[in-house]
């Protein structure tokens, strides 16, 4: 509480600075300056102020937080218009609808709920050309936007269908790259492919027969009407549990997307591993993907500390043989286990400090997975990149999610950190599952007083 | 003469052997109550609750959370349900037979598949269950290892 007074004095000073130096670039603002270059210096618009205890989050110093909106549903991931408006999509219908619109239509910084549409629960949705696509657990659609919204009764129009129905791992969240293409992922629908799921000392099927249309990333042409996965879809990646964090990165022009590690080491084969391992193992990886990889799962996992992929139990495994697992392409960063990475983005705008620019924000979720230990992982990391690669000194962004010291379980956490974008001035929004509060963090810092 | 008590210890050696073969049997088909014999005391509520707290620890916990919670959307709360407080054949199949398949509890759909944890025995099951149904706000009555035996029975006959 200490800490986040101290931020919001900080912050309160730096607000004030901030005004002023939009006032007096908005006096100073030549009508040939290009809007393009400098979008944070927009002379109609300055930053609403942050709110007084940063809606709860711990940030960065000079950073601060708007709680946009706190409790529209079970949320999960957002897109944002070029207005600055937001559309989420929701698990569970809110009011029968799945996508719920958020506007700030008084300018005071706080989001407005407009309307929803859509009678389906799911994970995806981003904006892609003049579309809002959304996705259910087993389909994709999209809905037309005119000026950045989408009007009363508009139909959606139907992308790919044909996904297999499962219940574990069933989310599909969406991404898109500069070429029309649409990639998906489809999650594992098991925890490790074992003959008898989640059971002590189970074997693996070998062949997992799971990978041939779940458990990877396919990608589907962008505009296409009605694909089905199995006629229209391929399959760019493989052997991933789980990737909810997907995003294109136009920088170097690949597909990145963090995996969820497989659960229950030490409980599944406790002759092999202890409850701490298994608190911290695996790897909860950050992989680049490049068409045809294959990143192991279910027959290998990534050992953070030995910093290799491993056999797993089910096959062989016994925390140290290596096997078939030989050659199989590692993250290109691992992060403890079980915190769940749920979004990624990569940042593009110029409202951050310099550092921030082209490096990835990752939302985790926070574990389940870890008792009896203390749960974790409830927060927003950084990786800063640099010539096209992670540094390994990440920092944690945005705390302060779960509003307690310790989570020994995971309804402990008030919130948890579900979605990521992007506001068109370059603020970073991050949406929660729990209750569905929405904050957008801000940079309130001096940089282009520095600069100039 | 000496023939005659050849036999006789013959017959004797050869009877005691079968009868111990048969005692054999018996207290191995009885073997849980032979057990029980010795013990001074029947088992108190504390007894059975900290027992059943120590299997839930190990083979529970990990999805179903220390307090009973469970994940939203992944594994379902044990507190103030039907499913705990409700019928106890019910309870103590899903135990030994597990779950799969969208489960709804108090509104809210759950994901994760539940083993079969019939590799527990009777009395872990219904120390487990005691546990649970007098934990995490529950407050609902014992159920005693003869009704798992009896379900078990049942779902084995199957």
């Amino acid at each position: 509480m200490e800490r986040s007074f101290k931020n919001h004095l900080k912050s309160s000073f730096a607000v004030s600075i901030a005004i002023t130096i939009f006032a007096i670039s908005l006096f100073s603002c030549d009508s040939s300056s290009s809007k393009q270059e400098n979008v944070n210096v927009k002379a109609d618009h300055a930053f609403p102020a942050a709110d007084a205890d940063n809606g709860g989050l711990t940030l960065p110093e000079n950073f601060g937080a708007i709680a946009v909106t706190d409790s529209i549903g079970r949320a999960r991931h957002i897109a944002i218009n070029n207005q600055g408006d937001i559309f989420v999509k929701m698990r569970t219908l809110a009011d029968e609808k799945g996508v719920l619109y958020l506007k700030d239509s008084s300018g005071n910084g706080k989001l407005d709920l407009i309307s929803g549409f859509g009678d389906f629960g799911g994970t995806g949705i981003a904006i892609y050309k003049d579309f809002l696509y959304c996705s259910s657990d087993s389909a994709v659609y999209r809905y037309k936007m005119e000026n950045g919204i989408v009007k009363p009764n508009t139909l959606p129009d139907t992308i790919v269908t044909g996904f297999i129905v499962q219940r574990t791992h069933a989310s599909k969240p969406i991404a898109f790259d500069g070429n029309g293409n649409m990639y998906v992922t489809i999650g594992a629908p098991s925890n490790a492919c074992q003959e008898s799921p989640r059971t002590p000392g189970s074997k693996g099927h070998d062949p997992c027969s799971q990978l041939d249309f779940q458990a990877g990333i396919w990608q589907f042409k962008a505009e296409k009407f009605n694909q089905t996965l199995k006629d229209d879809g391929h399959r760019y990646a493989t052997g991933i549990r789980n990737a909810v964090a997907i995003d294109w990165n136009f920088k170097d022009n690949a597909l990145y997307a963090l995996q969820h590690g497989r659960d229950q080491l030490s409980h599944l084969f406790p002759e092999y591993y202890t409850q701490e391992q298994s608190a911290e193992l695996p790897a909860e990886e950050f992989l680049k993907i490049a068409d045809g990889d294959d990143f192991g799962w279910p027959y290998c996992y990534y050992d953070q500390f030995q910093e290799k992929k491993i056999l797993a139990p089910e096959y062989g495994g016994d925390g140290q043989k290596i096997e078939r697992c030989e050659g199989i392409t590692p993250p290109i960063l691992a992060f403890p286990g079980h915190w769940a990475p749920n979004d990624l983005l990569f940042y593009t705008g110029d409202q951050f400090p310099e550092k921030y620019k082209n490096g990835a924000f990752i939302a985790f979720h926070g574990s389940w997975n870890r008792a009896p230990f203390p749960q974790q992982g409830y927060f927003v990391a950084f990786v800063p990149f640099k010539d096209g690669k992670p540094e390994k000194e990440w920092e944690r962004f945005a705390e302060g999610f779960t509003q307690v010291d310790s989570v020994m379980s995971t309804n402990d956490a008030k919130f948890r950190p579900v979605g990521l974008a992007e506001g068109p001035d370059g603020s970073l929004f991050i949406s929660d599952s729990a209750k569905g509060k929405i904050w957008r963090v801000i940079y309130y810092g001096n940089k282009l007083a520095l600069k100039d | 003469m000496r023939k005659g008590l050849f036999v006789l210890i013959a017959g004797i050696i050869i009877s005691a052997w079968s009868c111990q073969g048969k005692k054999e049997e018996t207290a191995q088909k009885e073997a849980p109550v032979v057990k029980e014999e010795p013990k001074p005391a029947a088992p108190t509520a504390e007894d059975v609750i900290a027992a059943g707290e120590k299997v839930y620890n190990t083979y529970c916990m990990v999805c179903h959370q220390k307090d009973g919670n469970g994940v939203a959307g992944m594994n379902p709360p044990l507190t103030q349900t039907k499913y705990v407080l409700g019928d106890k054949t019910e309870l103590i199949t899903i135990v030994l037979g597990g779950l799969s398949g969208d489960i709804e509890v108090k509104g809210e759909m759950y994901s994760n598949v539940m083993p079969p944890h019939n590799f527990l025995n009777d009395k872990q099951v219904s120390d487990v269950l005691t546990f649970v149904r007098s934990s995490f706000g529950n407050d609902a009555d014992a159920v005693s290892k003869e009704e798992v035996a009896t379900v078990r029975a049942a779902l084995e006959a199957k």
